[in-house]
């Protein structure tokens, strides 16, 4: 087996998936201001989603309790049925306005 | 330790409204394509016992309160108070909406089915006792509320502001959700009354910087909510956007729940880390107060100008919570429910003179309102008088709690600086009064049908609460106060 330049520990520790979570949550949240088309900016909701999910898994591991987990799972639950809203409300944008930029969708400013 | 998943009929009991309201739901769903074009109307009908009857339920489950499930959901005073009041809001709004959706023609059992889900999940926020329940009652009122914002599919502006309240409304959840996680982390706990213990508890040795941070990061989550300053850009476009009596409902429902599930988690779980979060909610409540009356100055669209109506007065409520004692507790309580009845009522008269295609909304088309329909001017007056805040309405002594009991927590200047922000509200309202009464109707306005009998019972139903809380204020009074104190 070649050697690794670095020494890594046996078990993945819990501050490194808590890193990632804050990473993917940051940019999500980065993207979700930054980036100007609506399914793009979608996507960064569900990443931040997903954020959540490895935070409450990595806690529940940790603490060695089931709860994380569930929850983990009610998160994924309503995130679908959101995507089902938001897609069939982004459909509808479409088909009025034929764009999908957000800025393009801006219809009320005074 | 054997554990019994099974429910008592005790707590089945306590639950019974939420399962009710979703039974009848569920059922209008599937009826709706067996029925015909002409034959919706009777789900108007269902929908309004439905919510009648689940208010009797919770008026019975208020005799044998406690918890439920694991004390995932709690039944008392205050889950009661608010649950009664949601329902109340949709009752008043099905009285709106009839009219309205068959003038457009998109009448359907849908609509109502929707209106009954984000009931639900009100009903479910206000009794949450548990983080994650809270997250679910949210997203199920936040999900039926995002479809009813877009309910004419083929209006552009409908559109617009399903699509912003969607995003913005779920960018919110996320940040709340990834408070709850992160509490969840630090405490292991997602109960409110364990996590209030751990806090409490001198030998958790708690990270507060970690605690602090997620509680910041839930604080984003119910500022957007609530849309409570610097998270409120969103409300103006949706409510301008969405059809009047959904604006009507999103206004009064899915606000006075947040702000319940709000009060509970601060007073509740939070509680012991109070000496970090009341510096934050009282810059939020200053800066929602101002950029709400400010902006409304400026507005021309009624829905618009109600729209940072309703900011300002969120501003109002966030002065009781950051008092968080018992007294801002009730006065909160008390607050919210007569703003449900006057922003419910002003949106009635909003939907009725807008007429198809909403297309008389201006401030302008209120000119002479006085002498073309008199009796929904003197509502309208009434409305407007108790936003501002004239006694002998429910505004009066709504305001007047909320700034007595910021007062005896000795935040003096914020007292001052709200009473200050409630007379700069007055020039906007007045306008209106003005317009309606002092200028003559224009001569291309087209006649006014007189209003439906939906839009008069709410309207009659509406100004006769608001006129009675001002009256005698003591009867929700003593009963908010009398509920205040949590289960702690």
């Amino acid at each position: 087996m070649p050697q690794l330049p670095i020494a890594l520990p046996s078990q993945v520790p819990l501050s490194w998936y808590l890193i990632l979570s804050v990473i993917l949550f940051v940019t999500g949240a980065a993207g979700f201001l930054l980036r100007r088309n609506i399914i793009t900016v979608f996507m960064c909701i569900e990443l931040m989603l997903n954020a959540v999910n490895l935070t409450f898994i990595a806690f529940s591991h940790k603490l060695k309790q089931v709860d994380g987990n569930v929850f983990s799972f009610f998160v994924m639950v309503v995130a679908a049925a959101e995507a089902a809203v938001g897609l069939a409300i982004i459909l509808t944008v479409f088909k009025n306005r034929s764009t999908l930029e957000v800025d393009e969708v801006s219809s009320m400013k005074l | 330790m054997p554990v019994n998943f099974m429910p008592t009929p005790q707590e089945l009991f306590r639950f019974a409204p939420e399962m009710l309201l979703t039974l009848v739901a569920t059922i209008i769903m599937v009826l709706e394509p067996l029925s015909g074009a002409d034959g919706k109307r009777k789900f108007a009908v269902i929908s309004f016992l439905s919510l009648a009857a689940a208010i009797a339920l919770s008026v019975a489950a208020a005799g044998d309160p406690g918890a439920a499930f694991s004390s995932m959901i709690v039944v008392d005073g205050f889950s009661t108070f608010f649950r009664i009041l949601v329902m109340v809001a949709g009752v008043l709004t099905i009285l709106i909406s009839t009219n309205y959706l068959r003038m457009e023609e998109h009448e359907s059992g849908e609509y109502y089915a929707l209106v009954l889900f984000s009931i639900v999940g009100q009903c479910i926020m206000v009794s949450a006792n548990e983080l994650i329940m809270l997250f679910i009652g949210l997203e199920c009122s936040s999900i039926a509320s995002y479809v009813l914002a877009g309910f004419l599919r083929d209006d552009k502006r409908n559109n617009e502001s399903a699509l912003k309240y969607f995003l913005l409304g779920s960018f919110a959840t996320a940040f709340l959700l990834y408070g709850v996680a992160w509490i969840y982390g630090t405490t292991g706990y997602t109960n409110l009354s364990e996590i209030r213990r751990v806090l409490l508890d001198p030998n958790s040795n708690q990270n507060m910087v970690v605690i602090s941070a997620a509680t910041a990061l839930m604080f984003v989550g119910f500022a957007f909510k609530v849309s409570a300053a610097p998270f409120q850009m969103w409300a103006p476009d949706v409510y301008q956007g969405a059809p009047a009596p959904v604006t009507a409902f999103m206004s009064v429902g899915p606000k006075a729940a947040a702000f319940a599930m709000f009060l509970r988690v601060l007073m509740t779980a939070f509680e012991p880390v109070k000496d970090r979060w009341e510096p934050l909610l009282w810059t939020s409540a200053l800066a929602t107060m101002v950029i709400g009356n400010f902006a409304a100055l400026r507005q021309t669209n009624i829905k618009r100008l109600l729209a940072y109506s309703s900011i300002a007065h969120a501003g109002y409520i966030m002065v009781a919570l950051t008092a968080h004692s018992d007294i801002g507790t009730a006065a909160a309580m008390f607050y919210l429910a007569s703003y449900t009845f006057m922003n419910i009522g002003a949106f009635a008269v909003v939907t009725y003179i807008a007429r198809k295609g909403e297309r008389h909304v201006e401030i302008q088309d209120l000119a002479g309102l006085s002498q073309r329909r008199p009796v929904v001017a003197a509502m309208l007056t009434i409305f407007l008088l108790s936003l501002t805040g004239i006694p002998l309405t429910a505004g009066f002594f709504g305001k007047f709690y909320i700034f007595k009991a910021a007062l005896d927590a000795n935040m003096v200047w914020l007292a001052v600086l709200g009473m200050l922000n409630s007379a700069v509200a007055a020039y906007y309202y007045l306008r209106l009064i003005v317009v309606m009464y002092m200028q003559a109707p224009s001569d291309e306005m087209e006649e006014l049908p007189a209003p439906s009998v939906g839009i008069q019972a709410a309207m009659f139903a509406a100004a006769a609460a608001t006129v009675f809380l001002g009256v005698f204020p003591s009867v929700v009074l003593d009963y908010a106060g009398k509920s205040a104190s949590f289960i702690r």
